[in-house]
């Protein structure tokens, strides 16, 4: 029996873990959404009495989980899924955040969308069908995302005799086409979203699997690594300085932190300019601290008056980032405008926007068979591709493989301000060779 | 003083993890940050409900020790609850903050509205709010909104661009990718921004518990005069009821949202504390608005409509 202050902790103590799903139309992405969020008791009454009438009138006979999670007017009028939404369940063990993507034709800026913040992804397969194009390109988005952990689900086991068979052929290709992708984790689950086997309870069906239910591995996969083997960065959001009576001194320089640990008493270097000091003291929104790590929010107070402002990067100086003006990343085209080969656009990294052009497409990738194509000139809506890109003043980037949120950047068409491209600096499998790839641009080796 | 490290979440393996709240609470102050560091003139919607008090609270706990960098705009539909207004100059006065009001009732009496048949109130709130965003030359406006409120919601990006007209197109939204907001705006347009748009219900409460935060009475069960329509408890008042065959009577009722009394219904409670309410939405099986909004009955898209129009 636990009192009420009791049950109130265990609430609180709970950890977060952001998760995407892919999967394509006829899969039973649905399905599993609404089993996830029914059997972890997600679903109010209110909104599935609203489901129920609205499928009642529509004649249909039992409700339709899918209008739980369309909810706009013109994707209940199509019946389809048009944007990534965001869904929120819990357990006593955890809170979730799903990003609901679309398996529609905009797959892959959808799949991007959701998967850039997600630290697992769960990837649906279609028992009767096995790894098709699709499952790939959700493997390949994962991989070029670094989605730290994958989940194969391959679903409708039941229609499949619920044998073993089937499953362990679908899970050891996607297996083994996933880690040559570069995902360092995957696990594959059997399981029936429609039925209900190893989705929350685990099935009567298959004894032969002696694995967690899907629930079981979102609420006990770790959510955060060792961050102190990352080095610490630190993007300057925004300099606080009362100059009150009471803080006549204080200068502050708030930010989120981007990975690793700071403490006091470190030295740092700021970027770009190469100033040096030494952290005095870490405000974590409103207590003083000798620690902080990502992605904790808080204000640093440097022992020496130099000049910092927004976009800045600190990081300590046993581990700061080179910088540069030459940018080599691989991006996915988000936007319907295409990006050319000299295009001038801002990018922004961090808390800093830059001025920049885009000297070279060396390659565009696709994913469903991973070949390369060289200099296709320009890069539409949905493409993957490698770019070169020139920028007006020195960034401190580190490679997306070393570090998610210092590796990353927009491209903004500064013209209207639309999103062009997410980008994601350094090496990727799409700056390898893979399949028809002819290396002939100068000073750029595959 | 320093403190050791507070939160720590115990039971993980990872010895650097954050707890659910504290991950939502930084999440939140990095998008407050990111607003005062890229705009010239955001304003924070406040209209002394909760989420617009937790809100407050992140941005006092973003820019301490300095003040909070911006102003507050409340759409007043004159039809507020007594407590929540005195509530909301309270703490405009507590931080020294400024205040703007959009007047419902000042747009009605100069016959620029019309007062609705059914006397409901909400919708009416979106012309004085985007002709005061337009007027005053707000370019960032912070909303409560969270998108576990509604269906239309969860589709709601953190950052939103509105046209010159307050205007919402769903279908031509940004992409967000990671934290990397894009808030470029052509002059006329401006951005609505959401730091709560990750946050539940539930969340809120337990933030609001954790650190202690004063809310207006309404939210705890307290006797009320009340009477019944369309299947909620509306609060008796000169705004409009009751009417006809309806008829008053006293009951133990809370409020889970605070807005418009012509459309916000109250709760049968005897939650008188942070931890009794908690207990109480935890264990509940309606939806916030499910239980308390009559607006959004209306039809099953009306938060949808009412958004493309400008309203939050």
């Amino acid at each position: 029996m636990t009192s009420t202050t009791e049950q109130f902790a265990d609430l609180s103590a709970t950890t977060l873990l952001r998760f995407a799903t892919a999967g394509s139309v006829d899969d039973g992405k649905s399905t599993l959404v609404g089993r996830l969020l029914h059997d972890s008791k997600s679903i109010l009454t209110d909104q599935l009495e609203a489901v129920e009438a609205v499928s009642a009138q529509r004649g249909q006979d039992t409700p339709d989980l899918a209008l739980l999670t369309d909810g706009l007017r013109a994707e209940r009028e199509q019946g389809i899924t048009i944007d990534v939404a965001y869904r929120y369940f819990a357990t006593t063990r955890r809170r979730f955040i799903l990003a609901d993507t679309p398996g529609h034709v905009q797959y892959t800026r959808n799949m991007v969308t959701g998967a850039s913040t997600a630290d697992l992804a769960v990837v649906l397969v279609d028992a009767r069908n096995g790894v098709i194009e699709q499952t790939r390109r959700h493997a390949a988005v994962a991989a070029l995302l670094r989605v730290p952990h994958v989940v194969l689900a391959v679903n409708k086991m039941d229609l499949v005799g619920y044998e073993e068979k089937a499953f362990a052929r679908i899970a050891e290709e996607f297996t083994a086409y996933a880690s040559d992708l570069g995902v360092p984790e995957i696990t594959a689950i059997p399981i029936s979203a429609l039925a209900g086997d190893n989705v929350v309870e685990p099935s009567a069906n298959m004894d032969w699997y002696g694995g967690p239910t899907v629930l079981e591995h979102l609420e006990t996969v770790p959510v955060s690594h060792d961050l102190t083997a990352c080095p610490a960065r630190f993007p300057v959001q925004y300099v606080i300085r009362p100059q009150s009576a009471e803080h006549p001194d204080y200068r502050g320089y708030a930010g989120q932190i981007a990975s690793g640990v700071l403490r006091v008493g470190e030295p740092v270097t700021v970027l770009p300019s190469g100033r040096t000091s030494v952290i005095e003291g870490i405000d974590a929104l409103g207590e003083s601290v000798d620690i902080a790590w990502a992605p904790q929010s808080v204000t640093l107070r440097l022992r020496d008056d130099i000049d910092i402002s927004r976009g800045d990067l600190i990081a300590p100086s046993a581990s700061a980032p080179a910088t540069t003006q030459d940018v080599e990343a691989t991006v996915c085209h988000v936007a319907d405008q295409p990006l050319a080969v000299g295009a001038r656009v801002l990018l922004k990294h961090t808390t800093r926007t830059v001025k920049a052009i885009v000297k070279e497409i060396p390659s565009r990738l696709t994913l469903d068979d991973l070949s390369q194509h060289p200099n296709p000139g320009q890069l539409v809506a949905n493409d993957i591709g490698r770019v070169v890109v020139r920028t007006a003043e020195p960034l401190a980037l580190d490679a997306y493989a070393a570090s998610r949120r210092t590796g990353s950047f927009l491209l903004i068409d500064p013209a209207d301000g639309t999103t062009l491209a997410a980008g994601m600096a350094g090496e990727s499998f799409a700056s390898q060779a893979h399949t028809t790839v002819q290396a002939d641009e100068e000073g750029w080796d595959f | 003083m320093t403190a050791t490290v507070a939160h720590v979440h115990e039971g993980t393996d990872a010895p650097y993890a954050l707890s659910h709240l504290d991950a939502l609470e930084s999440e939140a102050v990095h998008i407050f940050r990111e607003v005062a560091g890229e705009f010239e003139k955001p304003v924070v919607l406040f209209s002394g409900g909760k989420d617009s008090i937790v809100m407050l609270h992140l941005a006092l706990k973003a820019f301490a020790p300095a003040p909070v960098p911006f102003t507050l705009l409340h759409v007043d539909t004159g039809h507020n609850f007594p407590e929540v207004l005195a509530y909301r100059d309270r703490a405009v006065e507590k931080h020294n903050l400024r205040l703007h009001v959009a007047s419902v009732q000042e747009y009605i009496d100069a016959g620029k509205l019309r007062e609705r048949p059914d006397g409901v109130r909400n919708p009416l709130q979106t012309v004085p709010l985007t002709e005061a965003i337009q007027r005053l030359r707000f370019d960032a406006v912070f909303g409560g909104g969270r998108r576990d409120e509604e269906k239309a919601r969860a589709k709601e990006r953190v950052f939103s661009l509105r046209d010159e007209f307050s205007q919402w197109d769903p279908r031509r939204q940004r992409p967000e990718l990671w934290q990397l907001y894009n808030g470029r705006h052509a002059p006329g347009e401006h951005v609505r921004v959401f730091p709560l748009s990750n946050w539940t219900e539930l969340d809120v409460w337990q933030y609001i518990a954790r650190e202690g935060i004063e809310l207006p009475e309404i939210y705890f069960a307290h006797e009320r005069e009340v009477f019944r329509r369309n299947g909620m408890w509306l609060t008796a008042g000169e705004w409009g009821g009751p009417k006809g065959d309806e008829s008053t009577e006293t009951r133990l009722i809370r409020y889970r949202t605070v807005g418009d009394m012509s459309c916000t219904g109250a709760v049968d409670s005897e939650a008188t504390t942070l931890d009794a309410v908690i207990t109480e939405i935890a264990a509940s099986r309606l939806t916030e608005r499910g239980a308390t909004r009559a607006d959004d009955k209306m039809s099953e898209a009306a938060m949808e409509d009412r958004k493309r129009e400008g309203y939050f």
